[in-house]
């Protein structure tokens, strides 16, 4: 087998066969990520870059992380793919049958603790962050963040993922209150492209959503589109 | 039905009932067996009117190959096939008893089984299979790719297995929306040629599977890339 040094051959402890095998062979499939949410008064802007690795090996390269839970609530996933689709399955589910018994759409509050339940009583189990947005008519546009151990805690704006932390920073420096629309997408797109150029994990497209009353209008902002920032 | 979301057991859906034996296992030096993608290359594409799947037909034991024309892609359904990338046992004993539940849910709901059926109840039976699904319904053509942990993708063209990098490396260069059936099969077979001759774990023939709606062609072989091994 022909590599110049081992500590770059890119081979992890993976004997199978009698020969080592790459990671990408048998690591599990999990969304790198970097994905945000924002509030504004009418709705909230979600968005996410759409890489999913395996090991070193990007699988899929136009991943869509921001998930559908009702009409109104939407969730950005980032950990493993596994995990947080099964989870967002299951809360799926619950909401609509919540739903069926309200005899109306559910609060965006409802949703968040549901995932919550989920991830902090199987916290062990999984690998798991997201953030979940949406507009409900009784508060508006809201943000919850459920992040790996469990918590539940609603913010005005949220971010996750392996890339977020490079650009807490910019995020800080930038967010202003009372933000319109355009200015929330702009907002999230300059964010997500940093943390993209930065993030080895996160990359591909910037998939952005606007939920509202109305409902979810969805935008993607292609590689060659992206703002372009400071690059050495 | 009330929302108790804490321990309830026999819910349907992935029980993670298992986890506090298996630390338990891995506690007395038993570790968890990893889901490894051994030597295959499976690969399926969306062209203007269906799907078309597409494998080779080694099959390794470690660094033997214990069958040079072993058939990876396996029946679900009338209007849906599966490529397999795993252990050979594992892939087709799992498609065999989605392929039986897929009958059950024609039966009983007396229509054509949508793909994402299919999907949802193959990546919640999880044994370490790698799988290409594919498939057309009323809705059109679906191509999924189901990883061994529970995860699935909606894709437009999708590369499984040891062989998938090479196989991408194809697909990446050469696919495009809406190509013809001809297009389709040669791009197929050219990326899984690419995996038999840059893949140890590849080899051998061809297959292909076309899907289209109301028809299906299964090509086996497709084309002989490799007859000695």
């Amino acid at each position: 087998m022909a590599f110049v040094d081992r500590a770059y051959s890119g081979l992890s402890n993976n004997i199978h066969g009698g020969f080592e095998v790459p990671d990408w062979l048998s690591a599990e499939h999990s969304t790198g990520t970097s994905i945000m949410a924002v509030e504004y008064n009418g709705g909230v802007v979600i968005g996410a870059d759409s890489r999913s690795t395996t090991g070193s090996y990007i699988s899929n390269r136009f991943t869509d992380k921001l998930t559908q839970i009702t009409e109104h609530i939407y969730c950005c996933r980032s950990g493993s793919s596994a995990d947080t689709q099964a989870i967002a399955n299951i809360v799926r589910y619950h909401l609509d049958f919540h739903s069926i018994e309200l005899g109306e759409p559910p609060l965006v509050e409802a949703a968040a603790n549901i995932f919550r339940e989920l991830c902090y009583n199987y916290r062990d189990s999984l690998m798991a962050g997201i953030i979940v947005a949406g507009w409900d008519k009784r508060r508006g546009g809201q943000v919850y963040c459920v992040p790996l151990g469990g918590m539940c805690v609603r913010q005005p704006l949220a971010i996750g993922g392996s890339g977020s932390t490079y650009v807490y920073g910019y995020v800080d420096a930038h967010f202003k209150k009372d933000m319109s629309k355009k200015e929330c997408l702009e907002f999230v797109t300059n964010t997500l492209a940093l943390a993209m150029s930065r993030d080895g994990s996160s990359g591909g497209v910037v998939r952005l959503a606007d939920l509202t009353e109305k409902g979810i209008e969805r935008f993607t902002v292609l590689g060659d589109q992206l703002p372009r920032f400071y690059e050495g | 039905m009330a929302s108790v979301l804490v321990p309830e057991f026999e819910r349907p859906g992935f029980s993670f009932e298992n986890c506090q034996r298996n630390a338990f296992l891995q506690s007395k030096g038993f570790p968890v067996p990893k889901a490894v993608k051994t030597g295959t290359t499976i690969v399926g594409i969306i062209y203007k009117d269906g799907v078309i799947l597409g494998a080779d037909t080694r099959a390794t034991e470690d660094v033997l190959i214990s069958d040079k024309n072993c058939a990876k892609i396996h029946y679900l359904a009338p209007n849906m096939y599966c490529c397999g990338a795993g252990t050979a046992a594992d892939t087709s004993k799992t498609t065999q008893l989605i392929a039986s539940q897929l009958e059950l849910h024609r039966l009983n709901t007396g229509r054509v089984v949508p793909v994402v059926t299919a999907n949802r109840m193959l990546s919640q039976m999880l044994f370490r299979a790698s799988l290409v699904l594919g498939g057309v319904d009323n809705t059109g053509p679906h191509l999924y790719c189901i990883y061994p942990h529970g995860s699935s993708d909606n894709v437009p063209y999708a590369t499984m297995g040891s062989g998938s990098l090479a196989a991408m490396a194809v697909f990446e260069s050469t696919w495009k929306p809406n190509m013809n059936e001809e297009e389709g099969k040669q791009l197929v077979r050219d990326a899984i040629a690419s995996g038999i001759f840059n893949d140890l774990g590849s080899g051998s023939n061809v297959d292909v599977c076309v899907i289209r709606k109301g028809s299906v062609d299964y090509l086996r072989p497709f084309d002989q890339a490799n007859v000695k091994g």
